[in-house]
């Protein structure tokens, strides 16, 4: 059965079975190995990818249920890292092994879209149902602060406001940050 | 590429170049192994053709190749680190790349290629900066000899070579080709630390841009045209077997295409993943669940209990323990245990094969190439030169991804299926046929002399051997090293030591988890030693503090530990904090740990947990740090959640709902603290896992007076 749906912003038709998870979709139809396996029971957040804009776990979300909706993954978030949060997370050096980082990225991507300033407690409530067994937790607390900055800076500064935070500047603030853990 | 003089380096490999086929200059190593027969190429022999540790090529990039795999740790950049450093070269233009499995690339710390035992930039440390001192030292020759200068009248730096008398520069990539030319150098000195411009900096990882956009290619990304993709049903009983099974639900599964048992298991291929696991699903097998079907998580700490009741093979031995301990005033006595755990890396266990008629290509994200290649020809009837590991990228390994059992399903599928395969395990699947870390059990005794100070200490150990598991005979008397390490090299000052083992089997299949023995080891002896602190009314630092007068590095991190926590200073109301010191693969690491506990609710906080560790020479201290935080929630997992249960011969969990790890939202502040040094460089990736479950321990002690001598934690143990 066609399904069309829309990915990373281009119109995209597959003709599997309707109950196949989008995670399998993606990655053996399609070929789009960014976004990963882990659980396959939503326990973990390794799959996660926006539809609509809500981070969603790709690994119980039957391809059926994306007909018609707007998919974005990590290949999508921007084609040249260039995406807050991903100069962020290259700026705190989060990932280890990096096997989750797409899930938490995609994650906290999500988050700062709808809360621009997160406190910690709400950084723990978005986060906490994507694991990292590296242990990169700290580091992606302090990447969320930076990147929510990087963001701001970010809208600011397209917004023409006279008084912009310049990126290079948030950007030093996280260095010194990192530098700070040293 | 051809190979090239041959320059010997001591007694233990040799440095060798050769012109690269488009025409730059190759450094490589060889150095010979010891486990001679899973090797490529007969014992001792020269190199037929050459492995390059760095090719500096005309467009002036350097590649180094990654003899080690990348599973987190931060290997890649530690090793491009310490190539550049002697080297000179321009850190923005390395690159580097996977090696294959090769004897070249053997680790010297195991004679075969693999990576673990925290042994990458210790073993690396030589070989890597003598190969870039030596290539250095070429480039310069080279730019020397086409100015008709003296060498020593030029200097290398970040990648360009100049000759300042008369201002003239080349760089590396210009004279790349002359220089693979000229015979190696003899004993090029090395770097003295103090110019070091690299090593010792927090550098950036270079794996990190690939990693923040879905670009870095895991095993479980590998894609190959023509490629099918599997899933395996095992016995759910270890040791157990296919007795018969009924394909017929699951081919008809739409786009399942093969049906096939494997030594195994059932194998189920079909057209995507997804597919394959709903064909296993319909898959009807009945199991020989063989002579471990009764076996349980009770039964096997009943037996651990009985065999520690006789003496085991004595590990280490010093004084009279026994007359020390009957003559003693104050004795201490307390049973310890630790369960099965499993690995869980992020990244399920997978594999890619493509077996063909004359080679066998494997893409795999393995700890241990050189087992990888044996085990995949043999499989295939093929010499090992016809197997090729393509290394990739691991999504954690902890030491599970050393096991080639995934490799060899996925061998078996493809040269059964004759089509290049994917094979997926699930996270159940992973969760229930790993190799665990093994449960142990720990009889502990100690007495105190009239002095306060600890007159003896005994540890008597039951527990599985891994060594004699992976490598059999490989110990001697059944005593294996892993299974005692973190108590037999008790750091304190104790006149009569004994410590003991008794090698006990109960079936479970077991190997390398995150800091090996100490994982467990470090628990019973750190967490004893608080017993015996508070036996002697001291205070569990000082008590320490004051028996390491024969550990200068021990008492070094103890003490950095407990300064940085402010040890004497007051904590907040409701907080308390315990402390563990310990060595663990050449390197020290001491802890204290911050909590408060809410004794009605049975729960726990972690409020902070500061890290003191001491590696030797630092390579890049941006690592250490991010192993240091890692090791924490490693071990902080394992202390609160990590527990396989065995249960008629099976495991009882499955998933992260019944075998929980740590989240985002239980994480504490964690402080790293580095001991500087100029010892030789150690490894930090498993160093810091054991010191987390004891300090934990003390910590909950301090608050509640309780001992926990089981693990995990559980509820009843904070009330």
């Amino acid at each position: 059965m066609a399904i069309q749906f829309t990915l990373n912003g281009k119109p995209q038709t597959v003709d599997v079975n309707p109950s196949m998870p989008l995670l399998w979709v993606l990655r053996d139809t399609l070929g789009m190995t960014g976004t990963k396996f882990g659980c396959g029971i939503s326990l973990c957040g390794a799959c996660t990818v926006h539809i609509d804009g809500d981070a969603t776990r790709s690994c119980i979300t039957p391809i059926s249920s994306v007909a018609g909706k707007k998919v974005t993954t990590i290949e999508g978030l921007s084609p040249d890292r260039s995406h807050p949060v991903q100069r962020a997370w290259i700026e705190v050096d989060v990932p280890q092994c990096g096997y989750c980082q797409s899930g938490q990225i995609m994650t906290t991507a999500a988050l700062l879209a709808k809360n621009g300033q997160p406190t910690d407690a709400e950084i723990d409530d978005a986060l906490k149902g994507n694991i990292c067994r590296c242990g990169t937790y700290q580091r992606i607390r302090e990447a969320v602060h930076l990147a929510a900055k990087l963001a701001g800076a970010t809208a600011k500064k397209s917004a023409r406001l006279e008084r912009e935070e310049p990126i290079e500047q948030a950007l030093s603030a996280g260095e010194a940050q990192a530098g700070g853990a040293l | 590429m051809s190979a090239g003089p041959i320059l010997k380096v001591g007694r233990r490999g040799f440095l060798k170049t050769g012109a690269a086929g488009a025409a730059g200059l190759v450094v490589g190593f060889y150095l010979p192994g010891r486990f001679e027969a899973l090797a490529a190429s007969p014992a001792g022999a020269a190199p037929a053709s050459l492995n390059a540790w760095m090719l500096i090529s005309p467009d002036d990039t350097v590649k180094i190749m990654i003899d080690k795999s990348e599973m987190g740790q931060g290997i890649l950049t530690a090793l491009c680190m310490i190539a550049a450093e002697e080297l000179d070269c321009d850190w923005k233009k390395i690159r580097t790349e996977f090696a294959p499995a090769a004897k070249e690339y053997f680790n010297p710390a195991f004679g075969m290629q693999g990576t673990g035992g925290s042994s990458s930039v210790r073993s690396s440390w030589d070989p890597l900066r003598k190969a870039g001192a030596a290539a250095r030292d070429m480039l310069l020759q080279a730019a020397a000899t086409k100015w008709g200068v003296e060498k020593s009248a030029c200097r290398a730096e970040n990648g360009v070579i100049f000759h300042d008398a008369t201002k003239r520069k080349l760089t590396y990539g210009s004279v790349a080709q002359a220089a693979s030319k000229l015979p190696v150098p003899a004993d090029v000195p090395l770097k003295d630390p103090k110019q070091y411009r690299i090593v010792g900096k927090g550098m950036k990882r270079l794996d990190t841009p690939d990693k923040v956009n879905g670009r870095a290619e895991f095993g479980l990304d590998v894609r190959r045209p023509g490629m099918l993709y599997a899933v395996v049903m095992r016995c759910p009983v270890f040791g157990g077997k296919v007795a018969s099974f009924d394909a017929t639900k699951a081919k008809a599964v739409p786009g399942v295409k093969n049906v096939i048992e494997i030594p195994q298991g059932i194998a189920v291929v079909a057209e995507n993943t997804w597919t394959a696991m709903q064909g296993r699903r319909a898959l009807d097998v009945k199991w020989d669940e063989g002579p471990n079907a009764g076996v349980s998580s009770e039964s096997i700490s009943k037996l651990f209990a009985d065999r520690t009741m006789q003496p085991g093979v004595e590990a280490r031995k010093e004084g009279d323990a026994a007359a020390a301990l009957s003559g003693a005033t104050q004795k201490l006595e307390a049973v310890y245990e630790a369960p099965y755990l499993a690995h869980a890396t992020m990244e399920p266990l997978n594999c890619t094969a493509d077996v063909r008629a004359d080679r066998v290509d494997v893409w795999a994200p393995t700890q241990f190439q050189t087992v990888a290649q044996a085990t995949s020809a043999k499989i295939c009837g093929l010499q090992p030169e016809a197997a090729f590991i393509h290394t990739t990228y691991l999504g954690g390994g902890f030491g599970r991804k050393a096991g080639v059992d995934f490799i060899m399903e996925a061998v078996e599928i493809s040269k059964a299926i004759g089509a290049p395969v994917k094979l997926t395990w699930s996270r159940e699947d992973d969760t229930q046929h790993d190799f665990y870390r093994p449960a142990s059990y720990a009889r502990m005794s100690g007495a105190i002399g009239a002095d306060g100070r600890p007159v003896a200490w005994t540890t008597r150990i039951a527990c599985p051997s891994i060594m004699e598991a992976w490598f059999p005979g490989s110990t001697k008397n059944n005593l294996d090293p892993t299974s005692v390490e973190g108590v037999a090299n008790l750091p304190y000052s104790i006149p009569n030591i004994l410590v003991d083992y008794i090698r006990t089997e109960p079936g479970i299949p077991v190997g390398f988890w995150r800091s090996v023995g100490s994982s467990q080891n470090g628990f019973f002896s750190e967490c004893f030693m608080d017993e015996l602190a508070t036996a002697a009314k001291k205070d569990p630092y000082e008590f320490r503090r004051h028996l390491l007068d024969k550990s200068p590095r021990h008492l070094a991190v103890l003490e950095l530990a407990a300064k940085k926590a402010r040890w004497d200073s007051p904590l907040p109301a409701g907080h308390y904090r315990g402390i563990a010191v310990l060595f663990a693969f050449e390197s020290y690491a001491a802890q204290v740990i911050e909590i408060s506990v809410d004794r009605k609710a049975k729960t726990l906080k972690v409020h902070r947990v500061v890290c003191a560790v001491d590696v030797g020479q630092v390579v890049n201290p941006t690592t250490i740090v991010a192993q240091s935080e890692s090791a924490v929630v490693y071990g902080l997992s394992s202390a609160l959640y990590g527990n396989i249960t065995i249960d008629g011969g099976r495991v009882k969990e499955s998933s992260f709902n019944n075998y929980p790890v740590l989240r985002l939202n239980e994480m504490p502040a964690v402080e790293v603290h580095i001991v500087p040094s100029t010892e030789k460089p150690t490894g930090a990736g498993e160093l810091s896992v054991p010191p987390v479950v004891p300090a934990l321990c003390n910590a909950i002690f301090a608050a509640t007076g309780k001992r926990i001598r089981r693990m995990p934690i559980r509820p009843e143990d904070l009330a």
